[in-house]
């Protein structure tokens, strides 16, 4: 490499360069704290199911919400073209919820509107997050991913009362 | 290299195909997008096409497929093979090879075309099973990613002609961006070939019963998100190679424009599962690290932001402009070609903007499958891709047919005008009843959960759409008639090259040596995806039978 051949530089272009990284390590420490330490996190894989029996036995057999304990409770969902069951749940504000969502068709999504709530559903795996909800009102859940003639009809709603 | 080299009349025409039929794929695709936009505004207009299209998601379908996948890839191909032949001063290599691969595109196209028309592909652009299309529509795409693939085989035999004549000699740098486009390419769409072929296409032959969504899924996004840099990459070629030529000017630094790409190679792939963040079946740890990769691609794009606006700053300021902001003015928005490109990188900064967003790990629970996504993608594919696409045209199309464009230079500029003005109204009211709720790819009308609140801003949309309708038909308008006027003034143009500040002779060699980033990019792609890739691999269930929901 001859002299002449280094990569120049420009100063103004390190400082640019400089501030682009320094802004991407502000962002990943606040995703890093908000996944982490405050738990606002994204689903990991939960249980594999064979969705041509899933809906015949087992939880999702009789899907559903189930009282763990006062103010927690586990939420079985199962997904099918074109609805939710249950397509109506009842809970307490305050109470904690758990979402055990699977599909016995094609894929689906469930997004419970104004919450951190939104994951795929996808034949074969079971989506599970949880989610804390102290003001009372009606959540509608929505399928989010085409799934069908039917799909902009698919939702449920969760009551907090 | 040959002195005196032409790009002769054949490869015009040869490239002019390739523009034509993106052109084509272009106008037909785009007569869904505001059916799309005025139904969110509560005019639906599907029934009235009953006959022919049988529902608001085959449409969305063909505009996707025909949009995003057609039209750029034989407008990118077409371009880049002008880049490579005009860049290094030769002819194809092999000629042959490159017409194989384009007329096996024309193929792949017409098979997949016929299925999606007739109703039984409307799976939209992103096809997961166990949704079931007829099998020629995988044929047919796996024919169009073959031939774009054996085009790419072509550019490089040219490329290595061209290098055991003149060793030493750095690549020119509109030949290289293109190059490692073409590189970039091969590598992604590994993905979406695995997915086909070992999984998609035997199953809807009826050879195997059922499919692994999940892992669809996972190939299907190894391909998907560099898909958008294939788009943006030829896009940064013009910016980088010829914008700063056209506005009046010099590249800024030569050696960071290669950087740039090189990184770009490096790190386009690795990163997937930033659109998988909520699948169920991909641990959280390994979303996170594609959430860091991601962040790192921002690098070379922030890079881009500075050669390209500071090449722009040399140019305004040659061209008289003073003080901070007063070269911006100076510059040359009175010509279509750059206004469309400054137009694009407008748009693209808030493109940008979005994107870290959707990046941004948990921060995607909230916008993931909302109408926010497409909100953003219409600003990158869209705009910065397709906008700067329209100006490239219109050079691109007087080169090739050596007519010049049979519509006024204000025509030219009030069609770009007209496409960003739509797309800055579109996009925002996307994204905004994105972050209210809205899911994508939903007939809004039909969904009985919306408020009453948001009609103001499915509205915009529905008006923004129809903004986009009419700059879209403009632009096909200007090329189809530069295209087939016969008494069009002949053009006397030639490609614009930019120059550099300085000399790319003095560039670093190892910033044109394929070698060691090629390693480089193969070795973190096994970190990145090795893992993962045999462990859903190895515990593949081929459980879910194919469906035909619509």
């Amino acid at each position: 490499m001859t002299e002449k051949q280094s990569m120049h530089i420009d100063p103004y272009e390190k400082n640019w360069i400089r501030l682009s990284i320094g802004l991407l390590v502000v962002f990943a420490l606040a995703v890093t704290i908000a996944g982490f330490a405050m738990g606002i996190q994204v689903p990991s894989p939960e249980a594999r199911v064979d969705p041509r029996t899933v809906a015949d036995e087992g939880p999702w057999a009789e899907p559903g919400l189930r009282e763990l304990a006062p103010g927690k409770y586990e939420a079985y969902v199962l997904a099918q073209t074109w609805q939710f069951t249950p397509r109506e749940m009842t809970i307490p504000a305050g109470s904690e919820v758990t979402f055990y969502i699977t599909s016995k068709d094609v894929q689906h999504g469930f997004k419970l509107q104004n919450t951190n709530i939104n994951v795929m559903v996808i034949p074969g795996q079971v989506s599970k997050l949880s989610v804390k909800i102290d003001e009372p009102g009606r959540y509608d859940y929505i399928c989010t991913e085409f799934c069908g003639l039917g799909h902009a009809a698919m939702f449920g709603t969760l009551i907090v009362e | 290299m040959l002195a005196n080299y032409e790009v002769s009349q054949a490869e015009k025409k040869f490239i002019g195909l390739h523009l034509l039929f993106a052109v084509i794929a272009v106008s037909i695709g785009s007569l869904f997008g505001p059916l799309q936009a005025l139904e969110h505004s509560g005019l639906d207009l599907y029934p009235y096409l009953q006959p022919i299209f049988k529902s608001y998601y085959q449409g969305l379908t063909i505009h996707g497929v025909l949009n995003a996948l057609v039209f750029t890839t034989f407008f990118i191909t077409g371009f880049l093979t002008l880049t490579t032949i005009y860049g290094l001063k030769r002819p194809l290599r092999y000629p042959k090879l490159n017409a194989v691969g384009f007329w096996m595109m024309v193929v792949g196209l017409v098979t997949a075309a016929i299925p999606i028309l007739a109703d039984e592909a409307t799976v939209l652009y992103t096809f997961y099973p166990p949704m079931k299309a007829h099998w020629a529509f995988y044929l047919g795409l796996t024919l169009v990613v073959v031939g774009s693939w054996i085009e790419g085989y072509g550019m490089y035999f040219t490329y290595y002609a061209w290098r055991k004549e003149n060793p030493g000699v750095r690549t020119p740098l509109t030949t290289f961006g293109g190059l490692i486009t073409m590189v970039m390419w091969q590598i992604a769409t590994l993905g979406v070939a695995a997915e086909i072929l070992t999984m998609l296409l035997p199953w809807s032959l009826g050879l195997i019963e059922g499919t692994d969504p999940q892992l669809a899924r996972t190939y299907f996004w190894f391909t998907g998100h560099p898909l958008v840099y294939f788009w943006l990459l030829p896009a940064y070629v013009s910016w980088y190679g010829m914008l700063p030529k056209q506005a009046g000017g010099k590249l800024f630094s030569d050696s960071l424009a290669r950087f740039a790409f090189w990184l770009f190679l490096l790190l386009s792939v690795p990163l997937g599962f930033h659109h998988q963040y909520v699948d169920p079946g991909v641990p959280a740890g390994w979303k996170f690290l594609h959430a860091i990769l991601t962040y790192s691609v921002f690098i070379p794009s922030m890079l881009t932001a500075f050669t390209v606006v500071a090449s722009l700053e040399y140019a305004g300021r040659k061209r008289g402009g003073k003080g901070l902001l007063g070269w911006i003015r100076a510059l040359p928005w009175g010509d279509p070609i750059v206004a469309a490109q400054l137009l694009a990188g407008i748009l693209f900064f808030f493109g940008g903007i979005g994107g870290i967003t959707n990046a941004s790990y948990n921060v995607n629970l909230v916008v993931h499958n909302t109408a926010w996504v497409p909100g953003h993608f219409h600003l990158t594919v869209a705009s910065a891709v397709t906008l700067s696409f329209m100006g490239i045209s219109y050079w691109l199309v007087p080169y090739l047919t050596g007519k010049k464009l049979a519509v006024s230079n204000k025509f030219a500029l009030a069609q770009v005008w007209t496409w960003f003005v739509g797309m800055m109204i579109f996009s925002n009211a996307m994204h905004v009843v994105g972050l209210l709720g809205a899911p994508r790819r939903t007939p809004l009308g039909l969904a009985p959960y919306i408020p009453e609140e948001w009609s103001g801003h499915l509205l915009r949309v529905g008006i923004g759409g129809t903004i986009m309708f009419f700059g879209m038909y403009m632009y096909v308008y200007i090329v189809a008639k530069t295209a087939w006027s016969k008494k069009a003034e002949p053009a006397n143009v030639e490609v614009p090259l930019a120059e550099s500040v300085q000399d790319p002779q003095d560039t670093p060699e190892w910033l044109d040596k394929w070698v060691p980033w090629l390693i480089g990019t193969v070795a973190l792609l096994l970190v990145a995806y090795g893992p993962q890739l045999i462990d859903q691999i190895s515990n593949i269930s081929l459980t879910s039978p194919g469906f035909k929901v619509w």
